[in-house]
């Protein structure tokens, strides 16, 4: 573009202040860029959840357990064609603070109904055979260098004792998404050794044939079990996961409102440096004008630069937030899911440039309609 | 002499735009600070008040929280017996209690929340006295008969004092309501734990905490001695104060860690847009500060000018931020204590050390975003500034 | 006496020797002042005429203790100025200097008053004290009765007079003017031409005026032009004692 230089020039005659603006918008992005990361953090769960899975739970509470017996039932049911369950153990590995989701699963059954997470076939054979085996996530694995053939000790809380497992093998998800940061090991073994609640499962997981059919499936199951002693609280499996968000609070709404302070300044602050700029400048492009150039090019012209400094921060500062996501969790735990999608970044990019918009605009507007003959007659 | 702090005033009033967006600026990044920091004192003030230091909470020896922890009837008599728990009337004072969770649906979240139900012993009361009934009266022994904490009616849907629900398979009704002074009590419902034990199955012997009331803060050591020492139980003790303490512990990191991150980046943003605005007026006067110069007022007296004007920029925009939080102050919000896995109300505290905090991040914004101009201004070559048109 | 040959007797209020001043222009050093020499005495008036780019403004900043010189010497009332460090000048620039410049160089956001007292503030005096400098200085321009008006409230000849005050309220050792008539009407120039006049004879002040303006060099004394980077005399011209 042979406007280039010029456009270039204007930047650059004052170095500190382009410097700024762009250093205002980097910082927004970059803001914008954690923001969203931490969103898809807490989003997370509701994102990887199966449409075709529903999760059921004793309707009393979220701890009490359900019978084995129910296992078959829920199978006979038309419209189910998976079922397994499992057991939240809650233990503890070295420190408190070494949190990771421990789970008791049942052999036979998991791994059909998770397709998203992959365990090669040799690794899955050693976890049948081996009773006190357990596989782990990928995540996991890598957070604690362990390997395979590891021997993992592991204090039970809510089953008491000390409990060792080995690893017979990793899982991976399949999406960047997934959670690999789960710990599983055989519920058969857990049946066996706990010394209270024998026979019961911590909750079952459904997988039926046709989406569609989830509202009226939700309604089956729990009707099949009302009015016994454990009756069934049932959800897909997304409705599940939504209610932590929620319970958690209006994290959408927090979010927002920093979010809309942090542009609502960058906005002030860059249409003001515009205004100031062109202030600056009228001679200058005042003695465009009497060259020959038109308003529409010198509108053009300090809009462009608005633009230029708006996406060179944007991209500066969302770059930066995306490095700042390779470094994984700063919580230690809290957020498993630490991660920059691209469309956040896209919707990043637009946003700076919306805002580089928005604030060159009145500036470029009263830099187009000067007039040569003020503008030159002024000192 | 200085330069008149006049001069100052009225040029940040003359170029009033500027001064304005870098004061949004500061405010902003300070509001944005002081709330979030406010709700993490929030959080964690609810859950450290909750702990009176005459109290300990005895748990199973390894359990990370009280629900799975589990505490037998025999153990609860040798407890009883323990150096330094303070007698009444109607002898020890330790209450074993059954802790267990319950969901019921949330207001204004759509959603349903845990919440935490104590099935408590007679002398629950006794043991925590601060805890005071404002409505109604206290369950009576046997019955499916709630008494709930005042945050209570204000988080769940339908736990009004009068209003009957379903759970567990039975009906209760909500007989009373008691204040615990803004502790993790006050989310919580209460009702007798025998009754709670049969609804949610549980043997007949067994608690998830005991809860003793020492005769003095001091009478914890030995109380904890005698107990860890005893091969009858295998017990952990905590004063209760450092119980809720480490419960608050990862959300408050959580909110804490997040604020300040947030905080710290608004804060660069503020001083590039501080720097911006100040170093616009340094060119803007580039004339005047060559007169003053000519004049004879040396380079200290410039420097100092222009900090000064930056200083005032941060200070009115520490104190907008401040006051735009200040309406937060005490109101209630709630969110899921992992810990204990339930739903806990707490209100944003909005202190004055918080905001005196807010005050020195605005001034120090200032004096970052203001050093660099003022230096510049009185370094520019007088002839060079003078003969500039 | 004003003498350009540099053969004065150290008796002379502003010395100059061997004054040069030079600027880099792109990898090339262009010698606005070479080897000029000056002497001007106490009660002194001159004008220094000379084309556009000829270095007037610089030998004003100069002798004003504004810039350093790339060669030579200027002594004031015995200080050898070009050897004092920034602080030391700066000082002896509050003391000794007073400046009126083409643009008038008000503050615009202090008033008539506050703008004159600003030399004052580097002394020593008390509030009061001050305010009698600052109000006698306006009564000797004239304008008493607008002290407390703003700059933008006030007519360029107006302004410039104000310009005159501040720069005598210190009662500097002398004057430098860059112009002070540039920018002024007819009318309003005469009358700052007056002013700098009637201080010169009635206040025994001593001035040193870079100007254009041909009517304006009659007012002074002396006239000097400056040309090729050294001093030339004229005619000693004009309305003198």
């Amino acid at each position: 573009m042979k406007y280039l230089p010029l456009l270039l020039s204007s930047l650059f005659r004052k170095k500190t202040r382009t410097a700024l603006t762009a250093g205002s918008f980097a910082v927004a992005l970059f803001l914008f860029g954690i923001l969203a990361v931490v969103d898809g953090a807490f989003q997370q769960g509701v994102d990887v959840a199966g449409v075709d899975r529903l999760v059921v739970l004793n309707r009393v509470s979220i701890i009490q357990p359900l019978p084995l017996a129910y296992r078959d039932r829920l199978a006979r049911i038309p419209g189910v064609t998976h079922v397994t369950f499992a057991n939240w153990f809650g233990g503890v590995y070295q420190d408190e603070r070494n949190f990771f989701p421990q789970f008791a699963i049942d052999r036979a059954s998991y791994r059909q109904m998770y397709p998203e997470f992959v365990v090669p076939d040799d690794q899955w054979q050693a976890f049948q055979t081996d009773k006190e085996g357990a596989i782990v996530g990928e995540a996991l694995a890598e957070r604690f260098k362990w390997k395979i053939g590891d021997r993992i000790p592991v204090k039970g809380t809510i089953f008491p004792g000390n409990w060792e497992f080995n690893i017979r093998g990793v899982y991976r998800g399949q999406r960047v998404q997934d959670d690999t940061t789960q710990f599983w090991f055989r519920w058969d073994y857990l049946d066996e050794r706990k010394s209270f609640r024998k026979g019961l499962v911590g909750w079952y997981t459904v997988r039926i044939a046709n989406p569609d059919d989830a509202v009226r499936l939700v309604k089956t199951i729990d009707e099949q079990f009302a009015n016994s002693p454990a009756e069934t609280k049932t959800d897909t499996e997304k409705a599940f996961a939504a209610s932590f968000v929620k319970q958690m609070g209006n994290i959408q709404l927090l979010i927002m409102s920093v979010g809309s302070v942090v542009f609502f300044t960058l906005l002030l602050v860059t249409g003001n440096t515009m205004a100031i700029a062109v202030r600056e400048r009228t001679r200058e492009l005042a003695v465009l004008k009497a060259v020959g150039f038109s308003d529409v090019f010198v509108l053009a012209l300090v809009i462009a630069e608005t633009l230029i400094v708006a996406a060179v921060g944007g991209g500066v500062g969302l770059g930066l937030a995306k490095l700042f996501t390779l470094r994984g969790d700063p919580t230690g735990g809290l957020l498993p899911f630490f991660h920059l999608p691209g469309s956040s970044i896209v919707t990043g990019l637009a946003l700076a440039l919306a805002v580089g918009l928005t604030a060159g605009i009145l500036p470029a507007l009263s830099a187009s309609r000067l007039r040569v003959v003020d503008a030159l007659r002024r000192i | 002499m200085a330069i008149p702090f006049i001069y100052n005033v009225r040029s940040l009033r003359a170029r009033w735009t500027s001064t304005v967006v870098a004061v949004l600026g500061i405010a902003g990044t300070v509001g944005v600070f002081v709330a979030m920091l406010s709700l993490a004192r929030g959080f964690e003030a609810t859950l450290v008040a909750s702990g009176s230091p005459r109290n300990a909470i005895v748990r199973r020896a390894g359990a990370t929280s009280e629900m799975d922890s589990s505490v037998m009837l025999e153990q609860v008599r040798v407890i009883e017996d323990a150096p330094g728990v303070e007698r009444g009337g109607a002898g020890p004072l330790v209450s074993p209690e059954v802790v267990v969770i319950a969901s019921f649906p949330l207001k204004g979240r759509d959603t349903e929340g845990n919440a935490q139900v104590r099935g408590v012993s007679p002398k629950a009361l006794a043991v925590r006295p601060t805890v005071k009934i404002v409505a109604g009266r206290v369950f009576q022994p046997g019955l499916t008969e709630l008494l709930v904490g005042r945050n209570v009616a204000a988080s769940y849907v339908g736990l009004e004092l009068g209003k009957t629900v379903r759970f567990g398979g039975g009906t209760w009704t909500v007989v009373g309501v008691f204040d615990s002074g803004g502790t993790a009590y006050d989310s919580e419902l209460w009702c007798d734990f025998s009754v709670l034990r049969q609804v949610y199955q549980r043997p007949e012997n067994m608690f998830q905490s005991a809860t003793a009331r020492l005769a003095s803060p001091d009478a914890l050591t030995p109380f904890k001695d005698a107990l860890t020492s005893d091969p009858r139980v295998t017990v952990q003790i905590d004063r209760e104060i450092d119980y809720y303490a480490k419960q608050s512990r990862q959300l408050t990191t959580l909110i804490t860690v997040l604020g300040t991150i947030v905080a710290v980046v608004m804060g660069i943003g503020a001083v590039f847009g501080a720097l911006n605005t100040m170093y616009s007026a340094v060119a803007e006067r580039s004339r005047e500060i060559a007169t003053l110069r000519a004049l004879g007022f040396g380079s200290g007296s410039i420097v100092v000018s222009f900090v000064v004007e930056a200083l005032c920029i941060a200070l009115v925009g520490g104190l907008l931020g401040c006051v735009v939080v200040l309406p937060l102050n005490g109101l209630t919000t709630g969110t899921i204590n992992w810990q204990t896995f339930s739903h806990l109300a707490f209100a944003f505290r909005v202190t004055p050390d918080l905001m005196a905090m807010g005050l020195a991040f605005a001034l120090l914004m200032g004096l970052v975003g203001g050093v660099p101009p003022a230096v510049r201004a009185a370094r520019a070559g007088i002839a060079l500034a003078l003969r500039e048109l | 006496m004003v003498r350009i040959d540099g053969r004065g007797d150290g008796q002379s209020l502003i010395r100059a020797r061997g004054l040069g001043k030079a600027y880099q222009r792109g990898g090339e050093a262009i010698h606005v002042l070479q080897g000029l020499n000056l002497d001007v005495d106490a009660g002194d008036f001159v004008a220094f005429m000379g084309p556009s780019g000829s270095g007037k403004t610089t030998l004003l900043n100069l002798l004003g203790g504004l810039d350093v010189p790339s060669a030579g010497s200027v002594t004031v009332a015995g200080d050898e100025i070009t050897r004092m460090s920034g602080r030391k000048l700066t000082a002896w620039r509050a003391r000794h200097v007073g400046f009126v410049f083409q643009m008038y160089n008000l503050i615009p956001v202090l008033t008539a008053f506050q703008n004159v007292e600003l030399p004052l503030l580097l002394t020593s005096l008390s509030k009061a004290e001050r305010r009698r400098h600052v109000e006698t200085a306006l009564a000797v321009v004239g304008l008493a009765d607008r002290m407390h008006h703003y700059p933008r409230q006030l007519s360029g000849g107006q302004e410039q007079r104000v310009g005159i005050a501040r720069a005598i309220v210190a009662d500097p050792t002398f004057l430098l003017c860059d112009e002070p008539t540039g920018d002024l009407d007819r009318k309003s120039a005469d009358e700052v031409l007056d002013l700098l006049d009637r201080l010169v004879r009635e206040h025994g002040k001593t001035a040193l005026m870079v100007t254009h303006d041909p009517l304006a060099a009659e007012r002074a004394r002396v006239v000097l032009h400056l040309e090729k980077g050294v001093l030339v005399d004229t005619v000693t011209a004009g309305r003198a004692r």
